[in-house]
């Protein structure tokens, strides 16, 4: 690999970046008539039950704490620097709290169902869709594509609900939402801990029912081509064992594609994630982003989504750079 | 109709796609002579919170809306929604495809590197970061269009692959060479040989906008009076519908929504096989 192509791609990276976090500066400066402090203050003093009079002085304190009565080239470079400190700003409707601290919360409930979920789903599908095209698989197996299409082509959270319904309400087997029991403190104890599993277990059910479909598909049409290949009729024809043409040659070559598949659609995963976690009111991001959006608490809904862009900016780049590791056939000297 | 009827027969996931909407279609047209959608669909209508029964063949939901008028209404509103946008993102996305393979040069650079850095940021979050910028004013039309404002990319990558594949061809250049200009090769020549991929390439997009639409609303970014499938959910899921039992109120939008979504699945594969017949699906 070439440290062109690197920093080239680094680069690009920083050029994302950029580029989102200019959006989220301009965006709700573009909004005319929008003002989160003002409605933020009334809200807050209709709520206490009185209309204070000297509301626009209040208005004005907090115009410059926040920094808004400043010329717009200065905000935007104080702007930029704060998002490179990862400093997002305070949340409008949680008041004094950080929106980082939110983020920071919110992350590892996400992070454990939907690393779960994708890990989950994405080996079950490959070894799923590889056996579909190997011919001396079990024939039952084929009759699953119909019922994989199918879910594949429903929402997530369209599947959480379905599931919420029947595996929650009716049979009552899982809790109906929440991400651990109403009363109990969250600490590290065993008793805990399955707690925590039990409720995990149907948002991240609704995201592996979902989206295993999609990863054996893919997988079955990379192994039908494979199986017209030279190299594998070589094999056979050489005597090795039918479980090493088909791990050995066959699957490991199919996953190349699966690998790219996965990094691309990492991006709909997460936002499909975020309203599973909506829908089963687990207190991960996606619920936060929901919260944030019916109170009007602008700071936390694009501090959440820059950071969601930057996350999976840094994953992209990682497997970006990671891939002439696992496909030694790519060198990047002419990219 | 016959060779259609033997043409679905070798290519089944057409017809499967083109039943689904066909069932969606009836489904909606004994409704839209049944109700005043204009009312029914909308809160105050019925008595809230009913079972599905002979008078509310679907129920009613907790602010008096008649679940089959809203379904109606919903099923054409967010149709609407993604063929709006679905058509404005491929046409934007046909032109640049267009422009960029066939014109080279930096224009081809500037064009792609877009398409490649907006590719990799995750859509719906810009889009809910536009959505929510302009949340008081939303409705069908500007939800439809910040929609399409994304939507573009996919079909200017496919477009363009394809004519760059197509530009090489003999026959295009005997075009060149008997003179032809651009304009006359771009409208005789390259768009009646893409017409089949513009086709599947809009089913992918409507499936898009679709997509986004319902997960915009359902994350409560949608025009919120309107009775979109979207919103619906949304209500849904604000009601804890569910918790109380009210499974009619979720089951109507959740059957048409996966109803759309496996038949735009089923007639993009069976296009896709029709655009594309050399490398066979293998369904």
């Amino acid at each position: 690999m070439r440290t062109g192509y690197v920093v080239q791609r680094i680069l690009l990276f920083f050029a994302i970046m950029w580029l989102a976090a200019t959006i989220n500066f301009v965006l709700p400066r573009l909004a005319t008539g929008r003002d989160p402090i003002r409605e933020q203050l009334i809200a807050q003093s209709m709520r206490g039950g009185f209309m204070s009079t000297s509301m626009e002085v209040m208005v004005k304190e907090y115009r410059v704490k926040f920094g808004l009565d400043e010329p717009l080239p200065k905000q935007y470079v104080t702007y930029l620097w704060n998002t490179l400190r990862f400093d997002l700003g305070k949340s409008l409707t949680n008041y004094p709290k950080a929106v980082m601290n939110l983020i920071g919360e919110a992350l590892p409930w996400t992070l454990g169902i939907v690393s779960f979920a994708i890990v989950t789903s994405f080996t079950l599908g490959t070894i799923l869709g590889a056996l579909i095209a190997w011919p001396s698989a079990p024939r039952l197996l084929k009759f699953t594509v119909p019922f994989l299409l199918t879910f594949s082509a429903v929402p997530f959270y369209i599947l959480g609900l379905i599931l919420i319904y029947f595996f929650a309400f009716q049979l009552k087997w899982f809790p109906i939402g929440g991400g651990y029991p109403i009363g109990t403190v969250p600490s590290f104890t065993f008793g805990f801990v399955t707690k925590l599993v039990y409720h995990a277990m149907l948002p991240s059910l609704s995201m592996i029912l979902a989206s295993t479909g999609g990863w054996a598909l893919g997988m079955r049409g990379m192994m039908v081509t494979i199986q017209g290949e030279d190299y594998m009729n070589y094999a056979e024809a050489k005597g090795l064992t039918d479980s090493r043409i088909f791990f050995g040659y066959g699957v490991r070559n199919a996953m190349l594609p699966q690998t790219t598949g996965l990094a691309l659609s990492l991006g709909q995963l997460i936002a499909g994630a975020g309203l599973v976690e909506v829908v089963f009111g687990y207190p991960g991001i996606g619920s936060l982003l929901g919260q944030s959006i019916t109170q009007f608490d602008y700071t936390t809904i694009y501090g959440i989504v820059f950071f969601l862009i930057v996350t999976l900016g840094i994953v992209l780049l990682v497997l970006d750079l990671l891939y002439p590791l696992i496909d030694p056939r790519i060198n990047y000297e002419q990219a | 109709m016959k060779g259609f009827l033997n043409y679905v027969r070798r290519n089944p996931n057409l017809g499967i796609g083109f039943l689904m909407f066909t069932i969606l279609f009836v489904f909606c047209a004994i409704g839209y002579f049944r109700y005043d959608l204009a009312k029914a669909a909308y809160p105050l209508a019925a008595p809230a919170n009913k079972p599905p029964s002979w008078q509310y063949p679907l129920g009613t939901d907790s602010q008096g809306r008649e679940l089959y008028a809203v379904i109606v209404a919903g099923t054409f509103l967010t149709l609407r929604i993604g063929v709006t946008a679905g058509l404005i993102g491929l046409a934007t996305g046909t032109v640049l495809g267009f422009i960029a393979a066939y014109f080279r040069g930096w224009v081809d650079v500037v064009i792609k590197s877009l398409v490649d850095i907006l590719l990799t940021i995750p859509g719906l979050m810009v889009l809910i970061i536009i959505a929510s910028a302009t949340k008081q004013a939303m409705s069908i039309t500007l939800l439809a269009l910040i929609i399409a404002s994304l939507a573009w990319m996919g079909p200017t990558r496919t477009i363009r692959a394809q004519v760059l594949s197509l530009r090489e061809r003999p026959f295009l250049q005997a075009a060149r060479l008997s003179g032809m200009n651009s304009i006359e090769i771009i409208f005789l020549e390259l768009m009646p040989n893409l017409l089949p991929y513009l086709a599947a390439s809009l089913v992918g997009s409507v499936t898009g906008g679709i997509f986004a639409s319902i997960g915009l609303e359902a994350f409560g970014l949608g025009a919120m009076r309107e009775p979109t499938l979207g919103m619906t959910i949304y209500w849904v899921i604000y009601y804890s519908a569910l918790l109380k039992g009210m499974w009619w109120w979720a089951m109507a939008p959740v059957t048409v929504i996966i109803i759309i979504f496996i038949g735009l699945f089923s007639l993009g594969a069976g296009l896709d096989e029709l655009a594309n017949p050399r490398t066979r699906r293998v369904l």
